[in-house]
């Protein structure tokens, strides 16, 4: 009957399973396939979104850990799920971890597992930093050094800290089977060395995968229009964008502050659907202050490239960076943290 | 001597190794000689420093051959005029070794040469200095060199060097057990002070857990408080607590300097050729490794090494969940196979049950045999891994994302060369190639990386073709046409791959059921449409790209090998399908002027004439309406091809049905007569056979014969079987 020659037999096999597999649509790859087909063959972003609520936080969080997380300067990256990832293994992961640091920062040397150096590793699960229920329990690691004198009181500086969080991740919670732990977005503070071992370790011991995530300028517009929206008691920064003109030798930027309170007023008069935005009211918002700067520096602000965004709620850098200032919307902004980070991995 | 010293080249290069066979014999004899000779060199050293007389050559083995001899040999009975000779054979060992390396003969020699102090310590510098190996050096050539130490003939200067270079190859010394049982004299040696460092950095790389002694640890302990915390006494000292954790109590200060001062400085550039060298292919089953075993290292912080991961077995997963293995854990025999040890497809069948996966499960692309493993596993999360890890790296790599360098790109497309070839292993596509072509695709130049890009679009998985024409085979339509020939050729080539691809998938599953229930049916009938849109959507390409192109033949070329796969699909993959070519290119190909072009069109009318044959055989045969049995349109539409084409070739009344032309028009042409002009004999891609065939003044009753003579094989076929005939035209 065959009249033609495969290489093999297995792949008959795999094929078969994969055409059931396809019409049937059930396994989790297939899944990942049709939400990544859906999402390139419409607009990639849902036209609305939530408008941050206040304090989302779950009720068991612990206030301490979460302020240590505002106010720094977090560089973003995405990262694939974590295979085999366990909760109940965090202190043997920080002694696997702290081996490791101490094996790549004397590379060639063979270093026991345990004490004798003077960098310590921290896991700790932050607690309540969930957007619904199925979220994966955010954690949080550090590492520690020892001061140098052993006779001074043997205190612990924080050398370099990175956090993993899930907020809102539905979406890709349902395309992973139970193995992975999903904790889409990663947020590290301190030398990108530290960052580059820590992030090493995770990819060779859960197989996951980090990238850098930007935000683009569309992002960045989606932002500046729900931080301003959101209610806030007392402002404690400007508003404030930053535009790059791409000119030789250098590039020029455009800064443009404006007081937070107005910018709340140009949004409310813009803004339409209670508790919502949509793409409509973002592209309407930015024409505004678009067509504002024109009239006074006859300068197209459309024709530049939005690189920051800052609001009393956080800001924001093109590059993955981003500061959150505002205790209350921390969940809201991460939420689209996430979001972004999921898109990225899809 | 000097006559012998001249011997050409077979002869000598006999002569050195049978000598460096019987050194050791030798040398005892020798010795004597050398010892005076030694001291005349030591002075001509002084008064004549070593100068370039211009006559660097790299003749090659010739004059290293001789070079060698003469320092192993000759030099002993030379006189006066030695140092010019002495200077170019130097020179000529330099440039070779420098160059190429040296075969481990060659160091045996000049090592033993250079340790022997036959020459002056400047001499022995100069050989000690291009002791590079081509690829490996043996053992037994250390040990000998090591024993010259003990017999006290070379300089402090000379024995800190060898230590050096000791050091710096340590790693392409092919054995090192027998230099390991010299372990007690390396550490004695470290009494001598200007010897110390070095020789701890050997002992450093030498130690095994039984070189741990107590009396060692103690000696240790005494010079690090004779000489004070030298880090290279440090470093030995943690690594012999590393092994004996309880022989050693005092605690080292954990330091993040490096503690040997670079051995390997004199000899970097080399180092790194004999590693390029040595990286050739592993010499394990060569067949099966896919890919370049390591990928030369790129300055990137993250995933260090290369882009795809290291094989590596995920044992420190394990142990997290395990907590703590037990003696028994250890010894029971359920114990997983590691992935080191897999070497061979017959291990991989006795071990699949057991088989410790990778940590990173991108390292499966360079291992066809976890590739094996890969295409018979069950375990959907080892599927995941791969999909979210491929993804992400295809994405971060992909050049035409970001603004990259040369360097960079080529590594990218090295990458994509793996996958393929893991594709092609597996014949099967991976469901992150697919996603990445979806994203990138809109993005891609149609230029950067294409021959790779194309190949992707091959190994698509099989699904909905009308879900996926939108995401990815209408920006292939858009780059197609505005594209030059050459890549509407590719493209073409391409997508025939991926029909046959698709088809072999298709009816490997057919096999696998042979008895149809009703949901798969209407399954099979969904994926005969799939097929049967992506032969249309390249239809509608080739009618486009011929008129583009002017009917090229290169180009009709491409699209007629595109039907030669599609008029077959019914008897080749037994799958219920035939679609017949657009009018556009069967009238095209059947006016061609070109005879290929011809002798192709027949061939695939006499397939098409097969297929729909057997199928309405098969059809009778059943008796059954099953929803395959072919429209009669089908039918129709070749009986309409194959009427024009015999009307054409054969029976000379041409396009009879269907169409009309003015007679005017063809007067106006000065074609009135037409009916004639395109039967086998005066077809414009026949003419020249017509024409060469009068020349030979044979009879018209062995025209046929002729043409299928000259290899038009197509339309032999076709003429067998579709034209009854008595006689000739």
């Amino acid at each position: 009957m065959d009249s033609y020659d495969t290489p093999g037999s297995t792949p008959r096999h795999s094929a078969s399973s994969r055409l059931k597999d396809y019409f049937i649509g059930a396994t989790p790859l297939q899944k990942r396939l049709e939400s990544v087909r859906k999402q390139t063959s419409f607009i990639p972003t849902p036209p609305r979104r939530k408008i941050p609520q206040c304090s989302q936080l779950q009720e068991d969080n612990d206030p301490q850990k979460v302020a240590f997380l505002l106010h720094k300067q977090w560089t973003l990256y995405s990262l694939t799920p974590l295979y085999k990832f366990s909760y109940t293994n965090l202190k043997e992961y920080s002694r696997l971890l702290s081996a490791f640091i101490a094996a790549e920062k004397q590379k060639g040397l063979a270093v026991e597992v345990g004490e004798d150096f003077n960098i310590k590793v921290t896991f700790s699960t932050l607690l309540g930093m969930k957007g619904t229920q199925r979220d994966s329990e955010a954690f949080l690691v550090q590492i520690l050094s020892r001061s140098q004198l052993p006779s001074e009181n043997r205190e612990l500086k924080v050398l370099w800290t990175g956090w993993f969080c899930c907020i809102f991740g539905d979406s890709l919670l349902e395309t992973v089977s139970e193995d992975f732990t999903c904790v889409p977005l990663f947020l590290a503070n301190g030398a990108e060395t530290n960052t580059a071992i820590v992030g090493t370790w995770f990819q060779k011991t859960f197989d996951c995968y980090f990238s850098p995530l930007a935000i683009n300028a569309f992002n960045l517009s989606w932002m500046a229009a729900m931080w301003t929206a959101c209610k806030m008691d007392q402002y404690m920064a400007a508003t404030e964008f930053l535009w790059s003109v791409p000119c030789s030798p250098q590039s020029l930027d455009i800064s443009y502050a404006i007081h937070p309170e107005d910018a709340k007023a140009l949004w409310d008069s813009v803004h339409k659907t209670p508790g919502e935005v949509t793409q409509e009211e973002v592209d309407l918002f930015m024409d505004c202050l678009y067509s504002h700067f024109h009239r006074h520096f006859k300068i197209h602000l459309s024709a530049t490239r939005l690189v920051r965004v800052s609001t009393s709620v956080a800001s924001a850098h093109t590059d993955g960076k981003i500061k959150i200032l505002c205790h209350k919307y921390l969940i809201g902004v991460l939420a689209y943290l996430t979001e972004l980070a999921i898109f990225q991995i899809d | 001597m000097s006559s012998q010293k001249r011997v050409k080249d077979s002869q000598a290069q006999k002569r050195t190794s049978k000598v460096s066979d019987s050194y050791q014999t030798n040398l005892a004899g020798e010795e004597k000689e050398d010892l005076d000779d030694s001291k005349h060199n030591l002075n001509d050293e002084q008064d004549n420093p070593p100068e370039d007389y211009g006559h660097a050559d790299d003749q090659g083995e010739d004059a290293l051959q001789i070079a060698v001899r003469y320092f192993e040999k000759d030099s002993a009975k030379t006189s006066q005029s030695k140092d010019k000779i002495l200077e170019e054979h130097l020179k000529t060992v330099e440039n070779v070794a420098w160059k190429n390396g040296l075969a481990p003969e060659e160091i045996d020699v000049l090592l033993n040469v250079a340790l022997n102090g036959k020459f002056g310590s400047a001499v022995n510098t100069r050989i000690l200095k291009c002791m590079i190996p081509t690829t490996l050096i043996a053992e037994d050539s250390v040990v000998k060199a090591v024993s010259w130490l003990c017999v006290g003939k070379c300089s402090g200067s000379t024995k800190v060097l060898f230590y050096r270079w000791l050091v710096a190859m340590f790693d392409f010394i092919d054995h090192k057990d027998q230099i390991n049982l010299l372990y007690g004299f390396f550490f004695a040696s470290l009494q001598d002070d200007a010897l110390c460092p070095y020789v701890c950095h050997l002992l450093y790389l030498l130690t095994k857990k039984e070189n741990v002694k107590p009396f060692r640890v103690r000696k240790l302990l005494d010079l690090q408080a004779k000489m004070g915390m030298q880090p290279h006494l440090q470093a030995l000292l943690s690594l012999y607590k590393f092994f004996a954790p309880t022989l050693i109590s005092v605690t080292l200060p954990a330091r993040r300097k490096i503690y040997f001062k670079n051995s390997e400085n004199l000899w970097k550039a080399a180092l790194f050729a004999v590693r390029q060298r040595n990286q050739g292919p592993p010499p394990e089953p060569l067949k099966l490794m896919l890919g370049p075993g390591q990928v030369r290292p790129v300055k990137r912080k993250w995933n260090s090494y290369s882009v795809i991961p290291v094989l590596n077995s995920s044992s420190c997963i394990k142990e997290c969940g395990k907590k703590e293995r037990t003696l028994s854990d250890y010894l029971s025999s359920n114990e997983s196979f590691p992935l080191e040890q897999l070497k061979s497809f017959p291990q991989l069948l006795q071990n699949i049950h057991c088989l410790e996966l990778p940590s990173q499960m991108g390292a499966v692309l360079n291992n066809s045999l976890l590739l094996h493993y890969l295409n018979c596993v069950k375990d959907e999360s080892i599927l995941l891994r791969l999909y979210h890890w491929l993804s992400q790296t295809l994405q971060e790599e992909c050049i035409w994302y970001k603004m990259n360098n040369y360097e960079h790109g080529k590594q990218f497309t090295n990458f994509l060369d793996t996958i393929i070839r893991a594709q092609c292993f597996l014949q099967e596509g991976f469901y992150s190639c697919e996603t990445f072509l979806y994203k990138s695709l809109p993005l891609w130049d149609g230029f950067c990386c294409r021959s790779q890009f194309l190949q992707l679009v091959t190994w698509i998985p099989f699904s909905s073709f009308s879900e996926m024409k939108p995401l990815l085979f209408d920006h292939l339509a858009q780059l197609f046409f505005t594209s030059t020939i050459y890549f509407k050729c590719s493209v073409l080539q391409c997508l025939k791959e991926l029909l046959q691809n698709w088809l072999l998938w298709l009816s490997a599953d057919i096999h696998m059921k042979p008895v149809m229930n009703s949901p798969l049916e209407t399954t099979l009938g969904g994926s005969m449409n799939s097929v049967s849109e992506l032969i249309h959507y390249v239809g509608e390409l080739s009618i486009t790209a011929v008129r583009l192109e002017n009917n090229s033949t290169f180009l009709l070329h491409f699209i007629l090998d595109f039907y030669e796969k599609v008029c077959d699909i019914y008897i080749n993959y037994n799958l219920p399908l035939v679609v017949l070519f657009p009018p556009g290119i069967f009238y095209s190909a059947l006016l061609s002027l070109d005879s290929s072009i011809l002798n192709q069109l027949c061939y695939i009318m006499h397939r098409y004439r097969n297929n729909l044959t057997a199928a309405k055989k098969n059809e009778l045969v059943q008796k059954t309406k099953s929803e395959f049995n072919f429209s009669s349109k089908t039918y129709q539409e070749f009986n309409h091809y194959l009427t024009a084409m015999v009307g054409c070739l054969w029976t000379s009344k041409p396009f009879q049905k269907g169409l009309y032309i003015d007679p005017e028009v063809l007067e106006k042409a000065g074609i009135a007569e037409y009916k004639n002009s395109l039967n086998v004999v005066h077809h414009p891609a026949l003419l020249s056979y017509a024409v060469s065939f009068l020349l030979q003044g044979k009879k018209w009753n062995w025209y046929l014969d002729y043409l299928f003579s000259e290899g038009l094989q197509g339309l032999k076929l076709f003429i067998r079987s579709s034209i009854h005939h008595s006689s000739v035209p």
